[in-house]
């Protein structure tokens, strides 16, 4: 765990891990029995209890919520599961046969696939690459952002999908360009990695190892020039940001046929040990935990993503998502209790946010329950989501958590007054 | 399904970088501890009955609002009162009478930090607020001349400020700034030893417990404001060494001043805010009243502090 340095005078530097050997150990997680996926909102469409699906079969659950099969199976069931925010989603689950087969139309489609069927047909692979921003009619997206870091620190999936496969990457956005019609594509890439990368022949920019830097808005900022406004998305200023690890699979479902069903992502385990784990995608947690040998325990936590900006989950059987480059393990003893002091101004949290936020005031204005007056005049909207200000509050007050559920229940309103005007 | 195993579910961040309260607290009062050593070997017994009844007095109004306030967690074991009692007791003469003390550490605790709502609340540093009610109410016991007439010190034992007060330059001829430094002077308990208070304070600031722009902007505003006066009348007003050393001046730039809840955290917020501070302190030492200004300029930056903090830097994104 990181600790605040004797040293307190300057602010804590915080950077992410950078994955340095050239080949390391990577357990493949056997084909799980069942798979689940979760799909946006409520509802299941056309698709039944008992099903059959083949990998690479395309599924709908209501209108443009679209996912693959990753397995080949039968569907055993579908039901409601609630997000962090009480989001609803839509589980179904998949019960895996013992051989595999491959989707004709995925192949079909794919060979010339066109923006329309990439919005439907990869918006579950791994990495998650979503097209939808390309046909919103309102974005004018002119560059693509390959993110060839992680967006948090102790996890090193997409900076292994670098290292290893440099060239399905660049074959990956080849495709990409010709999908969305966009020619300027950029991958972003760790120090370490620029040299592999540019020798690949892709456009190539550095970012630095300092956590939030791989953050999109910092990447824009300190690589583009250019700053995102308050409360915008970098799609909004004409910038789309897509993990390597996406682009790799586009680049596999197009170049095979097949789709690409398992994802790459980083186990952390109690001890802060790292193994790059390879996962189909909904795979159980438990699972995974099997496979790798590691004993999760009464109230231990498990977390999806990383230290900063992930989330814990509650049940063993959450599934491997499109999304999921870490799983976080963290023994009972060592999670941070919390306190309950209140803010006592010591300026912490301000000096060391990267939005420039007066964080003290903001906290203040969210705990009393604020909310518009925190971002019209406190700034919410800037704030870029990386956790630090909780890292370091004295009080730990859960600054972070605050801030997303003041910008979730800001998004509710506002969505419920566009409704009902 | 096989059997649930409860998981701790909670928001991110998952990790802390692990300082807390109770520590910030405990290291400022380490950080004060060579001023009020260097205080009980020159005023002897006295002042370390001052500093004890103090510290005693303050962590018991806390625990009495404690009470009244129906915590569950009492917080007198976290430092916060037991650093008030001991700033307290340091910016007073050892001969201070008992009952004073305890008056004083009820205006800080009580009235100055928990009527305001507790650590972290109080508009004003509650050690200068407590000290200024007191010494408006009782002055003679601020009078560190009479205060310590009894006292056969090794040294000049005539309060510096009030030298030169009464007469001028010419009355503070005497003093060599390393004496001054070195804790050879009358003064309150733990405010003498200027050498002390600034390792303690270089301390705090390397270990980023104090914020060092408020501690080096005050002494900045008090050695130019100082070096401006002297410049224009040597005869009258003292040179800018002997204020940085003289009175509550360090105390005030490194423990004082530096009260996180009464003062701004922005960079040029900070700086304005200690430069005032030394401003005003000199301004009241020259040509106000009172031998010492620094306790009045403390309590007028904390009132300014919130004015002062509205100066903040733009933030990201930020469409005006
Ligand atoms: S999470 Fe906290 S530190 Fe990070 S940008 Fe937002 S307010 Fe600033
Ligand atoms: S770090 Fe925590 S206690 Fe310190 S100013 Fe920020 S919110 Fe307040």
């Amino acid at each position: 765990m990181i600790k605040k340095s004797f040293i307190g005078l300057v602010k804590p530097r915080i950077d992410y891990t950078i994955l340095t050997d050239p080949d390391p150990a990577l357990i493949d997680i056997p084909q799980p029995g069942r798979v689940t996926l979760l799909l946006e909102g409520n509802g299941n469409g056309e698709l039944k209890k008992g099903d059959l699906l083949k990998t690479g079969q395309l599924i709908s659950t209501a209108k443009d919520i679209f996912a693959i099969s990753p397995v080949t199976g039968t569907v055993e069931n579908i039901s409601g599961w609630a997000g962090d925010f009480g989001q609803g989603y839509t589980a179904v689950s998949i019960d895996v046969a013992k051989d595999e087969e491959f989707d004709e139309q995925f192949s079909e489609v794919v060979k010339n696939i066109s923006l329309e069927n990439a919005v439907k047909y990869f918006s579950n692979l791994p990495g998650k690459p979503s097209f939808k921003k390309f046909k919103d009619p309102e974005l004018d997206i002119h560059t693509i952002v390959v993110n060839g870091m992680d967006e948090d620190i102790w996890m090193t999936a997409n900076q292994y999908v670098v290292q290893s496969r440099v060239k399905a990457i660049k074959s990956g956005m080849e495709a990409l360009s010709k999908i969305t019609g966009v020619n300027s594509i950029v991958l972003v890439v760790p120090e370490s990695q620029a040299a592999a990368a540019a020798a690949a022949g892709v456009d190539v920019k550095v970012v630095s190892s300092q956590y939030p830097s791989a953050q999109p808005k910092m990447i824009l900022k300190d690589l583009f020039g250019k700053v995102v406004p308050a409360g915008r998305n970098p799609e909004n200023i004409g910038y789309c940001f897509m993990s390597a690890e996406a682009v790799a699979s586009i680049s596999d479902a197009v170049s095979t046929g097949k789709a690409p069903t398992k994802k790459v992502l980083t186990l952390i385990n109690k001890d802060g040990g790292m193994i790059i784990v390879t996962a189909k995608i909904g795979t159980p947690v438990s699972d995974v935990f099997k496979a790798c040998d590691i004993n999760v325990e009464e109230k231990d936590r498990v977390v999806y993503g990383g230290p900063f900006t992930g989330s814990a989950i509650y049940s063993m059987e959450h599934p491997i998502l499109p999304d999921t480059n870490a799983l976080l393990v963290q023994d009972r003893e060592n999670i941070p209790l919390v306190s309950d002091y209140p803010c006592v101004n010591c300026g912490e949290c301000v000096r060391i946010c990267p939005a420039i936020i007066q964080v003290h005031s903001l906290a203040r204005l969210l705990e009393a329950g604020q909310y518009e007056e925190a971002a019209d005049n406190y700034d919410l909207n800037s704030c870029i989501e990386c956790g630090l200000c909780s890292f370091v509050c004295v009080s730990k007050i859960p600054i972070f958590q605050y801030i997303r559920l003041a910008k979730y229940e800001l998004d509710r309103i506002r969505l419920a007054e566009a409704e009902y005007v | 399904m096989y059997s649930q195993k409860k998981l701790i579910v909670s928001h991110a961040p998952f990790i802390h970088e692990g300082s807390r309260v109770p520590n910030r607290n405990y290291h400022i009062i380490l950080a004060a501890l060579p001023a009020v050593l260097m205080g009980f070997y020159h005023f002897g017994l006295p002042a370390v009955g001052v500093v004890a009844l103090s510290v005693s007095s303050a962590m018991l109004w806390e625990l009495l609002a404690n009470v009244l306030r129906k915590k569950e967690k009492h917080t007198i074991g976290d430092g916060n009162a037991a650093i008030i009692g001991l700033l307290f007791a340091m910016l007073l003469p050892a001969t201070i009478p008992w009952w004073f003390i305890i008056v004083g550490t009820f205006f800080a605790v009580m009235v100055g930090q928990q009527a305001f709502g507790g650590i972290g609340h109080n508009p004003f540093n509650p050690v200068v607020f407590a000290a200024l009610v007191l010494f408006v109410s009782y002055r003679n016991y601020f009078d560190f001349n009479v205060a310590l007439v009894n006292y056969d010190f090794e040294f000049a034992a005539i309060y510096p400020l009030t030298a030169l007060k009464t007469y001028g330059v010419s009355g503070v001829e005497g003093f060599s700034t390393m004496d001054l430094l070195m804790g050879n002077q009358t003064g309150g308990i733990g405010a003498t030893f200027g050498l002390g208070i600034i390792l303690g304070g270089i301390y705090l600031i390397i270990r980023g417990f104090i914020r060092w722009e408020i501690s080096l902007s005050f002494l900045a505003g008090i050695f130019i404001t100082a070096a401006i006066f002297n410049f224009a009348n040597p005869d009258q007003y003292a040179g800018p060494m002997f204020h940085l050393v003289t009175g509550y001046t360090l105390l005030g730039a490194f423990f004082l001043a530096t009260e996180d809840s009464s003062s701004p955290v922005n960079f040029n917020s900070m700086l304005i805010y200690g430069a005032v501070g030394g401003f005003m302190t000199i301004l009241i030492r020259n040509i106000g009243a009172y031998a010492d200004g620094v306790l009045f300029a403390i309590v007028l930056i904390n009132l300014l502090a919130p004015i002062f903090e509205k100066i903040r830097p733009k933030a990201l994104g930020k469409v005006d």
